[in-house]
């Protein structure tokens, strides 16, 4: 009896350990929707989730053909890490998709950040950039990588082609607001203290619009990264996205979902760089 | 000495889309700033305050008149004239230090000559502590104090300065009053300085501009040396509270009142 009551007792302390308001530590404020940390209650959910998948397929209630156990795919990153699958190793297809990616979006930083930034401060830029701009953003990128097929075929200049495009939109009007949201004040204040423009450009505009800017930039490498995959996927000879698509076309699950893992990942990977990068340049982001 | 000169100045704002009607927002300004004047503009919101400040520190253009700084025009803005805003303008990427020194960095100024003039004013406006914060580690009338320091690091002829205390409290702002009163007599400047509060105008100025809207003009102007006092006693609490104080307030007062009801009445 007793043993059972205290059972109840620590678990509803640890229930209101989890999911109850704590107490307010100095700096936080009491009464802030969502405020805590939630590491620990995401770790039980990975986990929980990874030990249903496990259980279900180990017990035999789901056919492998549809979903494999976690240790097959596991065991197929390792093995196609190395080994041969769809015209190259897994280690191949994903070197091709992220020298497409970052050409890309290496390409798209140096342009269209500029460009952006000069709509946003000259007349003459945004009346030459905006119709074009504004016509082909709201298309999906799928909807013009047939043409970028019929005029550069399948091959890494097509892929490169089509990922810049998709992101150059929106990074160059990210940009592009960033500009706007520097404040006429802080503009007054440059020239009042006798700045020239290229200063007003360099000292205020640029560094006030780049946290913009490097939001566009995670957006930039998020969207192309999805638009890589999805090209891939419709015809290539190489590239993650090329992998799980012939993985599918012969059933090997295994491998399509060890392919949908690393896609992940390496979105992932992307995010938690370009955090870092913000964190580094922008530290002051968000706190005025 | 330096004389700031303003001649039947005018300016006309464009109406806000077609068939709107256009703003006099100066009407005939004529108005001379010298030797160490702290002049004071007073008025209802909206009777062109902001825009004469404007026209002295070189923003607009005004549609006619001349603005002569040592007899020279103004053609735009220029470190000869120091602006502090309402909303401190400060720049969240630098520190105080570096927003400080701003002005001498872009006049390419060497590091230790920008070090040693922005400590100086750091240390008049009392923030050389607090020379690695950054702005939004700091409170709203130690904003202002970097901007007032910022300012005046070019050794301008004159300072702007547009309600600079409008967004702080009410205790905040009595002590950057006596701040500013301080500053103003230890560097000798001309100030022009806009207020809302007929309180701060009559305590603070030298000389104090009453201003009336559309069109925007300068209906009465005054000699004023409550200020003076304050140098003498060092308590404005009570300097507030002389009869002559309250008789200049309510003065003051019905004339911007005055100025309301005839404006209701057409
Ligand atoms: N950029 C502008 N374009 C058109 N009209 C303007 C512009 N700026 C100001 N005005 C008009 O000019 C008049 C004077 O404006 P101003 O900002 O100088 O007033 P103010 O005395 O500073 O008011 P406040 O005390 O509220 O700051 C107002 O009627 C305003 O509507
Ligand atoms: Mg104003």
């Amino acid at each position: 009896m007793s043993l059972v009551n205290s059972f109840k007792e620590s678990s509803l302390n640890y229930f209101s350990k989890v999911f109850g308001r704590g107490p307010v530590k100095p700096g936080e404020s009491y009464g802030a929707p969502g405020i805590g940390n939630s590491t620990a209650i995401s770790v039980v959910t990975s986990v929980t989730l990874i030990f249903l998948w496990w259980f279900v397929t180990n017990m035999g209630w789901i056919k492998p053909l549809f979903l494999p156990t976690p240790e097959s795919v596991l065991k197929k990153f390792v093995s196609v890490w190395s080994e041969d699958f769809g015209g190259s190793t897994l280690w191949g297809h994903s070197k091709a998709s992220l020298f497409r990616v970052f050409t890309a979006f290496f390409l798209a930083c140096v342009t269209a950040i500029p460009v952006g930034i000069g709509m946003g401060v000259n007349r003459v830029f945004r009346g030459v950039f905006d119709p074009p701009i504004e016509f082909y953003r709201p298309i999906p990128p799928l909807g013009y990588l047939p043409l970028t097929i019929i005029w550069l075929g399948i091959e890494d200049l097509q892929k490169i082609t089509l990922i810049y495009l998709a992101i150059f939109a929106p990074m160059a009007l990210n940009a592009r607001s960033g500009v706007r949201s520097v404040t006429i004040e802080q503009i007054q204040m440059a020239y009042s203290l006798g700045a020239t423009r290229a200063q007003v450009i360099w000292h205020v505009i640029l560094k006030g619009a780049m946290p913009e800017i490097l939001t566009g930039m995670r957006i930039g490498i998020g969207f192309g990264w999805t638009t890589l995959v999805a090209a891939e996927m419709v015809a290539a000879e190489a590239g993650i996205g090329h992998m799980v698509l012939s993985a599918a076309e012969f059933l090997v699950t295994d491998v399509v979902i060890m392919g949908i893992f690393v896609i992940g990942g390496i979105a992932y990977m992307f995010d938690l760089l370009m955090r870092f990068i913000e964190r580094k340049i922008v530290p002051w982001k968000g706190k005025m | 000495m330096s004389v700031l000169q303003l001649n039947k100045v005018n300016v006309i704002y464009p109406p806000p889309k077609r068939g709107g009607s256009e703003v006099h927002a100066l009407e005939d300004i004529n108005l001379t700033i010298e030797g160490n004047d702290f002049m004071v503009a007073l008025g209802a919101s909206g009777c062109g305050k902001t825009t004469l400040l404007n026209v002295m520190a070189g923003f607009i253009q005004p549609n006619s008149g001349d603005v002569l700084l040592d007899s020279r025009p103004i053609k735009g803005p220029g470190a000869d004239r120091g602006v502090v805003f309402q909303q401190h303008a400060l720049l969240p990427w630098l520190n105080v230090m570096d927003n400080t020194s701003f002005g001498l960095m872009l006049q390419k100024k060497k590091s230790e000559e920008r070090k040693k003039v922005a400590a100086k004013y750091l240390g008049l406006v009392g923030l050389e502590e607090f020379l690695s914060h950054y702005p939004y580690q700091l409170s709203g009338g130690m904003r202002q104090r970097v901007g007032l320091a910022r300012a005046l690091t070019s050794n301008p002829a004159i300072l702007l300065m547009d309600e600079p205390l409008g967004a702080l409290d009410a205790i905040t702002r009595e002590t950057m009053q006596e701040l500013v009163l301080d500053i103003w007599r230890q560097t000798k400047k001309m100030v022009f300085f806009i207020t809302h509060s007929v309180d701060e105008a009559i305590f603070m100025a030298s000389r104090l501009i009453v201003m009336s809207p559309r069109p925007g003009r300068i209906i009465h102007s005054y000699k004023l040396d409550f200020y003076q006092k304050f140098f003498e006693t060092r308590d404005a609490r009570s300097i507030k509270s002389l009869p002559e104080f309250i008789e200049m307030r309510q003065e003051i007062l019905d004339i911007i009142h005055g100025d309301e009801i005839r404006i209701d009445q057409g």
